[in-house]
């Protein structure tokens, strides 16, 4: 029979085992497009949009993929936040008494999340064609925003679900409206979380190529009008990777590079914001109290009645 | 000593969680500007019961109420007037100070604000009004502006209080305050209602016999859910009746 000791030790290489392999995929994603995209990444790329022949390894950059990219997750995303924030309110301070119907749009919620992007490309074509729409950096907006709604009012919803309800009973005992307690009191709370919430949606906003395939099109300009086509960076990184050229495909490379950064400039400022979070300071408040507490009961008896003075809550 | 006048008159109130039969049968009459302590081991409903009072069960799914609720001549439970209404009467002071979001002065001042006080002089006037009265200024009128969440838990607890009262309840709830509270603000917080009673109907809920006996003037004794005693302070406490109590009474205060 294993004593327990093997078995412990078996399950802490499994698990040493999966950790390694999971942070070293991450490095080699990494390495791969930074080694490919470095070298290739230039000043002429960021700033020049591509010149005729640039598919062919003439000169030229992706500005229009980095501006269109841009736009359009700025667009979407601020488009989501329109309707995600009053949606996560709702739900939170309006519908606290309905645990079934809540718990119901969750669920929906989480399914339209787990949608891949593809099918909201298509439905979005299918809305397109119905109005008339050419492909354009509107449709490309509206379609990603509908991607993104779900992910930014759950995003948002799991942090509202863990403000205190003494909190909101002390609002509305305090003779607070709904909106009152929504607005003056619960959102001051969370606006930390819905910054992370917007970030983190702008974030699968910028990265994601599939639901802008048929939607938003691509061009070698940037786009001057809502109706125009416009180029993103995760198309920039499809078509110049399917090019048999070697130099077009290292310029996918570097595409993909400056995906990466933006993405990782959005999550390093979401991860800032959060920890200014104030639900988080209220916490270790308490629980610095707390131990301060544990911590003189400890004490032995003598050094108690000494530190007693000294504790201030 | 007058006769009291009867603020909160409770008749036949039942309470269901789901079928969780959690209160059977309450009948109090909440006498005025006295202190009342409800008092019970946990889970007897006693915080159920508080509320009840301002109707913060609304708040929770599958919580029926049925029974009645009288202040002022009016049913809380079944008024056509608005629930917020109703509220302001009553300030409640949950177990866990809960400051609102914002800095000091703005706690105490949104109270007033959402009761449409908006003027800049009269808010700065009636902020230090009633951080006095819970004695808070001394300690915080440097700091007006700081975050209320910087304040020590007993602070917060005092401040909490003085913000319920911004609204100018007649009614007073507190649901154990003091018990997430050091021995120094327990006391600080319980003579406040000692010193507001002259103003407020307080209603406390509370496990604590010894805090009860400092500060009641009238006792409920709950058990799962029922009364089983209820009376005059000095009554319950020197001359229980009933077999119960006198078990709470004899196992707890040493």
């Amino acid at each position: 029979m294993m004593t327990k000791k093997t078995e412990e030790k078996i399950f802490k290489v499994l698990m040493i085992l999966s950790t390694s392999i999971i942070i070293c995929c991450l490095l080699l994603i990494m390495g791969t497009v930074l080694i490919k995209g470095l070298p290739t990444l230039s000043i002429e790329m960021l700033t020049e949009v591509p010149q005729g022949g640039y598919y062919f390894g003439k000169g030229g950059g992706i500005l229009n993929a980095i501006v269109g990219s841009l736009y359009l997750s700025l667009g979407a995303t601020f488009l989501a936040f329109l309707i995600a924030l009053p949606v996560s309110l709702y739900m939170n301070v309006y519908l606290i008494n309905k645990n079934k119907l809540l718990n119901l749009i969750r669920y929906l919620l989480d399914l339209l999340w787990g949608v891949p992007s593809i099918v909201y490309g298509a439905f979005g074509f299918i809305i397109m064609v119905y109005f008339g729409l050419r492909t354009s950096l509107l449709a490309g907006i509206i379609t990603v925003a509908l991607f993104i709604i779900p992910i930014m009012i759950r995003a948002m919803d799991e942090v509202f679900k863990t403000v205190p309800r003494g909190l909101i009973e002390a609002a509305f005992s305090l003779g607070s409206t709904k909106s009152e307690t929504a607005f003056k009191v619960f959102f001051k709370q969370v606006v930390p979380s819905v910054v992370t919430a917007v970030l983190l949606s702008f974030g699968r906003a910028i990265g994601d190529a599939a639901s802008i395939l048929f939607t938003a099109g691509y061009t070698d300009s940037i786009p001057t009008s809502l109706l125009e086509p416009t180029a993103t960076l995760p198309l920039a990184v499809f078509f110049q990777l399917s090019s048999p050229i070697p130099e077009v495909q290292n310029r996918a490379y570097a595409s993909a590079l400056v995906l990466i950064l933006i993405i990782l400039i959005i999550s390093v400022l979401a991860r800032i914001i959060a920890n200014k979070n104030n639900i988080k300071t209220v916490v270790n408040k308490r629980f610095i109290y707390y131990k301060n507490i544990r911590n003189n009961y400890n004490l032995s008896y003598k050094k108690r009645a000494k530190t007693k003075n000294k504790l201030k809550y | 000593m007058k006769a009291t006048e009867t603020e909160i008159k409770i008749n036949n109130l039942n309470v269901f969680h789901g079928n969780h039969h959690t209160l059977k049968n309450i009948n109090i009459e909440i006498p005025k500007q006295k202190i009342t302590v409800i008092l019970g081991s946990s889970g007897c409903g006693k915080t159920t019961l508080l509320k009840c009072l301002n109707r913060l069960t609304d708040l929770y799914s599958n919580i029926k109420v049925k029974g009645e609720i009288i202040i002022n001549g009016e049913d809380i439970l079944h008024s056509k007037e608005d629930i917020t209404d109703i509220r302001r009467k009553m300030g409640l002071l949950s177990q866990m100070p809960y400051p609102l979001p914002m800095n000091i002065y703005n706690n105490i001042a949104y109270g007033l604000k959402i009761s449409g006080r908006n003027k800049k002089k009269y808010l700065n006037k009636r902020v230090e009004y009633y951080l006095k009265q819970i004695n808070l200024w001394e300690e915080v009128k440097d700091r007006l502006k700081d975050p209320a969440s910087s304040l020590s838990l007993g602070q917060q607890q005092r401040l909490c209080l003085a913000r319920g009262l911004t609204v100018d309840p007649d009614i007073i709830l507190a649901d154990e305050p003091t018990s997430a509270l050091d021995p120094v603000s327990s006391n600080a917080i319980e003579e406040l209602f000692l010193n507001l009673k002259q103003h407020y109907t307080t209603v406390l809920v509370t496990h604590t016999l010894r805090q009860a006996k400092r500060i009641a003037d009238y006792v409920v004794f709950m058990y799962l859910g029922e009364i089983i005693e209820q009376g005059p302070a000095d009554e319950f406490f020197n001359n229980p009746k009933m077999d119960k109590t006198k078990s709470y009474l004899g196992g707890t205060s040493n």
